[in-house]
């Protein structure tokens, strides 16, 4: 076959590269060398291509034959066989978790199918830390038309136009701000860049930045001429190593093709970026809390107004933007805010990027059109959940969204459709549950995060989230009582109202959704004193049935701490009283004779 | 001007635009509680960090209730400010901050000044559901010469911050740790006393409640007095007499120097002595030192730096030991008044009365924090026997008048004891900023010209503009004066004179904002500089009515020269009231 149209693309993302992906590149490069074919197939490291679960991740080029979970030591056969012979190797191939059929293609995977990828559109496609490669995927097209032949004020009319609203959490019209920033004159100006994605198991920011860097550089020289700005800031967090150096190496280029710095593309517009590191605190996010750590000051925010755009950086006024609402720039530049808002729902444009987490089939990153229902992302491209479980609720919007229910499942997914379930957007995580999750349980397990990543500042925030985590550890221990949930109501609704900043605002957000939508588990855990989903260990007993018990004393030898006594051939007994309830005898025992209760 | 019109609770108010909702409500006759906010008048600074949320409101339309310490008016706004909503809000972020507070306001040093306990009072909080299972944050106590932090207190008001920073610039205290664990500490989380902190204790000043509190040493004053063998004996600063009646309910401004002299005598001092009589002494030395500098200055003598910078302020003198150790040989070597007045008496006065130092006992009674700190420094001791052993602040002073049943406003006056007692109208001023200098330029233009003075009240050196400066005529050569108070302004005229740029002969420097009687061991006066003003009179009406107002002319001040010291300025002189300063510029230090 044609061997030298081949391309061998490698997942480069973080995941994929810990595990053993820059081995896997490594030993694919020598194998080729190996068969003398290292001057007519490229290896691509590429970005994400969102299947993290299943990595590393090789796709061949052309057929986009998509291998999964390989090793370094695949290499030589994916050569020998592939490239060598046009065979495709079976075992490393995708295999349906219904219909247990192997898929050949990226495109069959019903993951991929509702798919729509424009901020994604790169990742997975192009190597990043290769601008010609960008280039030939049409990077800085838009921004040569911007400068060519548009007057700032089209540009903000064309992002206006296209019904974009921030990817970041809260979901602000983004060409309103960029007009809000335009207007306010100032010496200076700034464009910042937020990447300082904090919600735990979120990590569609620096998947972007990983494999498509050109994709927000080149939106934000966009926007600093929009707004007459003629310096960037991009705000990402310290943990981020291989998204900064993709970024440090995209800027470096650019600049070399004179695309950021003084007259750029000869249009006279001087615009460049600078790199800020966070340590990693969540309220950094928050955009005033963000600029003050810019500024070398504690990361904490401060009372809007004024907001950003008429104060921010340095007092001057400055657009913040979240990556991803940076990476939908250029597209909506080139084909238009019609084309834009003819995807999405009423008041929902564009897409959404997810992050799969939790009790689902395929977890990964993906992007589907705004308006995609839960039932369509958990079941069709989510895969449905694992080993067949019931599935019981759906977290959105990071640690401070709220839970949706089955009775959300067909509620088309968009900004004012998430905040009117109790939830929200958030930057787009989404963990699944199923029924043997706790919700009660689920609630103090994101309250714990947000009390850690309080900044302090503000009384209900730093005090009332940790009050809220210490009730419902109170609850799940079997301490609880009825008058306890008006508590969690109150102390929830007031923490929302009072707080200074979005995270306190949002904080009570998964003990509200839960008790809306679980009243009956929380009931259980404060009147029967009963964890319904088996989960909170102080509220359970492991019982032995007698009827099955055939005295074998596998479960009493199994035991550490001597809970379990009975005769041999004899029904044995678990006293609660020394059980630790670790649950070996359970795993122990072959008759089915110990249950939780 | 222009103006926005709103509704709050139902009444109509129009108010400029930049108004806050809590501004214009109080305009209204409308109290919205307030924790955390506070206003500095004159300095033109207001500590909103709208952290408490204690006084949340609700504005129509908005989605949340917005602080009204930090929400500016708009036109239109219709704003409920009690309404059940807030009411229930406030109540439970109340129960919030007193959820994790420590209750022992049986023996906190704040209680019955405490704005969180009033504020517990003032919402009708019984109880705190939930308290049982309610973790504390919990931080190590610090205890330094001058200053305790217990911040197991602190509720995050940042006020201390807002004074160490922006009004200060010392910088010695910012929010550390986050969420639960968030407090207030110095750099690397040091004690007090590894930081920068210059002891000036304007964050005790504002704290609210118990968090940042003084060293209190009354107890080691009654046990001197309560000592048989010990003769103790007190000397006032001149700011004292000017706010102490604010404790025992009078007027800010109202002057009790002769009620002090009878409490302190009442309270068992063996001589009751005023500070006034070594502010006296301070100008003879450092009036004389100026002179000196500026005749060899002027001779061409390069060795003679200018402009000569007051040396009273133990805060300052920490200040620039800190922040402008290169500038170290800058300020006049006088001792403040508080060690003069200690040198003096623990040599000149223990030889009259014939008691050995060791059983003598000075106490002093001062505004001042930083005077704790001064007194402990290792050179103001002989043998580690202090020449001031115990400095009580006045807000302790009324505490110990307090606990010994004296009715401070039903006192006859009393008359300072003789001869340390003695002072004129110019060591009163150096209560208030600008009274050092005033002070001096009296008797070093009387000694310089060898004239008299037509006139004593130099009003261009007074105010509270935060930097002064006015030109005296010395018979025909013109003496420029600088003046600052708070040491964010004084390091404005730090940095022109470590730049060279500086045009003054003189400098006066008082660490805290209206000088020592805004001190930091003050009654609180809660940022109203009006209280600040009142005081200020007070000194200045002290001074008029005085029958020698230029310290050259005290009659004991001329005894002491003539029987012990010979001249100003003299090797004796040199011994017992100079001194020099150190390098104190702190290096991070790891481990403590």
């Amino acid at each position: 076959m044609a061997k030298e149209n081949m391309q061998i693309m490698v997942c480069g993302g973080t995941g994929c590269k810990g595990s053993q992906g820059e081995a896997l590149i490594d030993n694919l490069k020598l194998e080729l060398e190996a068969n003398a074919l290292e001057n007519d197939i490229r290896v691509v490291r590429t970005g994400c291509f969102g299947l993290c679960e299943l990595g590393p991740i090789v796709k061949v080029l052309p057929g986009e034959v998509v291998y999964i979970k390989v090793t370094p030591d695949d290499a030589a056969e994916i050569v020998s066989e592939h490239i060598m012979k046009g065979r495709k190797v079976e075992r490393l191939l995708y295999s349906d978790p219904v219909t247990k059929k192997a898929l050949i293609s990226e495109k069959e995977l019903a993951m991929h199918k509702k798919q729509l990828r424009i901020v994604l559109r790169n990742c997975g496609i192009i190597d990043p830390e290769n601008i010609d490669d960008a280039i030939a995927h049409d990077a800085y097209e838009a921004l040569a038309r911007v400068l060519t032949g548009m007057k700032p004020v089209d540009v903000i009319k064309i992002i206006k136009d296209s019904g974009l609203r921030g990817r970041g959490g809260g979901g602000f019209p983004t060409g309103l701000k960029w007009e809000i920033a335009h207007n306010n004159k100032s010496d200076e100006k700034y464009v910042v860049c937020n990447a300082d994605e904090g919600d735990p198991g979120a990590f569609m920011d620096r998947s972007v930045l990983e494999g498509d860097p050109h994709a927000v550089l080149e939106a934000m020289a966009i926007c600093g001429y929009s707004i007459e700005a003629h310096k960037g800031l991009i705000y990402i967090r310290a943990e981020y190593p291989l998204a900064v150096a993709r970024l440090k190496t995209a800027m470096q280029q650019a600049r070399e093709y004179g695309l950021l710095g003084k007259n750029i593309m000869g249009s006279g517009f001087d615009f460049d970026i600078e790199i800020r590191y966070g340590a990693g605190a969540f309220v950094c996010g928050e955009e005033t809390a963000l600029i003050h750590s810019m500024e070398g000051l504690r990361g904490e925010p401060t009372v809007k107004p004024p907001f950003p755009a008429e104060s921010g950086f340095l007092g001057k006024p400055t657009n913040v933007n979240n990556v991803e609402t940076f990476a939908c720039i250029s597209p909506i530049i080139l084909k238009g805010s019609e084309w834009f808002s003819s995807i999405g729902s009423a008041k929902s444009k564009g897409t959404k990027v997810f992050a799969l987490a939790g009790k689902i089939n395929n977890v990964g990153l993906i992007e589907v059109p705004m308006g995609t229902t839960l039932r369509e992302v958990i079941f069709e491209i989510g895969g449905g959940i694992r080993e067949g479980r019931k599935f019981k609720a759906a977290q959105t919007g990071g640690p401070s969204g709220g839970c949706l229910t089955e009775k959300h499942l067909d509620t088309p997914i968009d900004f004012d459709n998430l905040i009117a379930a109790g939830s929200m957007m958030g930057s787009g995580g989404l963990i699944v549950m199923d029924e043997d999750d706790c919700m009660v349980s689920v609630a103090k397990f994101f309250l714990e995060f947000t009390v850690e990543e309080s900044c302090g500042k503000c009384a209900p925030c730093r005090i009332g989230n940790k009050r809220l985590h210490e009730l419902l550890e109170h609850i799940t221990k079997g301490k609880g009582v009825p008058a306890d949930l008006d508590r969690l109501k109150n102390m929830s609704l007031v923490i929302k109202d009072t707080s200074l900043c979005g995270l306190g605002q949002s904080s009570p957000n998964p003990v509200l959704s839960t008790l809306d939508n679980f009243r009956e588990e929380y009931e259980a855990h404060v009147t029967a004193k009963k964890c319904p989903a088996g989960k909170c260990k102080d509220l359970m007993e492991y019982l032995i049935i007698s009827a099955n018990c055939v005295g074998c004393t596998a479960c009493a030898r199994v035991c550490p701490v001597g809970a379990i006594t009975g005769e041999r051939k004899e029904p044995h007994l678990i006293n609660p009283a020394i059980c630790i309830k670790c649950g070996a005898c359970m795993e122990k025992c072959k008759f089915d004779a110990i249950i939780i209760q | 001007m222009e103006t926005v019109k709103l509704t709050i609770d139902n009444k109509t108010a129009e108010v400029p635009k930049g108004t806050t909702i809590n501004k214009a409500a109080r305009q209204l006759g409308i109290d919205i509680p307030t924790l955390c906010w506070m206003e500095l008048h004159d300095l033109n600074i207001e500590n909103r960090p709208a952290g408490c949320r204690i006084c949340v409101v609700e504005v129509q339309g908005r989605r949340n209730l917005a602080p009204s310490c930090a929400t500016n008016c708009e036109n239109g706004m219709v704003v409920r400010t009690h309404n059940t909503r807030v009411l229930n809000a406030r109540r439970t972020v109340m129960e919030f901050i007193l959820s994790d507070h420590p209750k022992d306001c049986l023996i906190c040093p704040k209680s019955g000044n405490c704005e969180l306990q009033a504020m517990a009072h003032q919402l009708g909080i019984r109880e705190i559901p939930g308290q049982e299972i309610a973790a504390m944050s919990t931080y190590r106590k610090d205890t330094s010469p001058s200053i305790i932090r217990d911040l197991d207190k602190c509720i995050l008001c940042r006020r201390c911050e807002m004074m160490c920073n922006t009004v200060q610039t010392v910088g010695a205290l910012s929010a550390v740790n986050r969420g639960f664990m968030a407090t207030v500490a110095p750099a690397f989380e040091q004690n007090l006393e590894h930081s920068t902190c210059t002891y000036c204790g304007q964050c005790v000043a504002v704290c609210p409640t118990g968090a940042l509190t003084e060293v209190d040493n009354t107890p080691d004053v009654l046990r001197a007095l309560a000592d048989p063998t010990k003769t103790v004996i007190v000397q006032t600063a001149p700011a004292v007499r000017a706010a102490l009646g604010e404790l025992f309910g009078m007027e800010p401004g109202t002057l009790v120097t002769g009620k002090m002299v009878t409490a302190l005598r009442a309270l068992g001092f063996d001589y009751v002595f005023d500070t006034d009589f070594a502010a006296d002494l301070t100008i003879m030395e450092e009036g004389t030192e100026l002179l000196g500098r500026l005749t060899r200055h002027l001779k061409g003598d390069k060795s003679a730096r200018l402009p000569i910078l007051t040396s009273c302020c133990p805060g300052w003198v920490n200040f620039f030991e800190e922040y402008f150790p290169d500038l170290k040989d800058v300020p006049s070597t006088s001792k403040s008044p508080q060690q003069m007045f200690g040198a003096i008496a623990k040599t000149y006065f223990a030889d009259k009365i014939k008691v050995n130092r060791k059983d003598l006992v000075v106490v002093s009674i001062m505004p001042c924090l930083a005077k704790k700190y001064e007194c402990q420094r290792e050179e103001f001791s002989v043998d580690n026997n202090r020449d001031v052993d115990f400095s009580i602040s006045t807000r302790e002073l009324a505490s110990f008048i307090k606990q010994a049943n004296i009715d401070l406003n039903n006192l006859e006056d009393g008359e300072f004891d003789a001869p340390l007692g003695e002072s004129t109208g110019a060591g009163v001023i150096f209560g208030a900023t600008g009274g050092v200098i005033e002070a001096a330029v009296r008797t070093a233009y009387e000694v310089h010209t060898g004239k008299k003075l037509d006139r004593l009240d130099f009003t261009e050196l007074r105010g509270l503009e935060g930097v002064r400066s006015a030109t005296i005529d010395f018979d025909g050569f013109p003496i420029r004066i600088g003046i600052a108070h708070g040491l964010g302004n004084a390091r404005k005229l730090l940095d022109d004179v470590r730049s060279g740029r500086s045009q003054f002969h003189a400098i006066e420097v008082m660490a805290c904002p209206g000088g020592c009687i805004g001190g930091g061991g003050q009654p609180l006066h809660h940022g109203n500089s009006d209280i600040i003003k009142a005081r200020a009179a007070a000194i200045y009406t002290e001074d008029r009515k005085k029958p020698l107002r230029k310290s050259h002319e005290n009659p004991f001040i001329i005894k002491l020269y003539e029987e012990f010291l010979g001249k100003p300025n003299s090797e004796k002189a040199h011994h017992l009231l100079h001194t020099k300063y150190f390098d104190k510029k702190k290096k991070i230090v790891v481990k403590q």
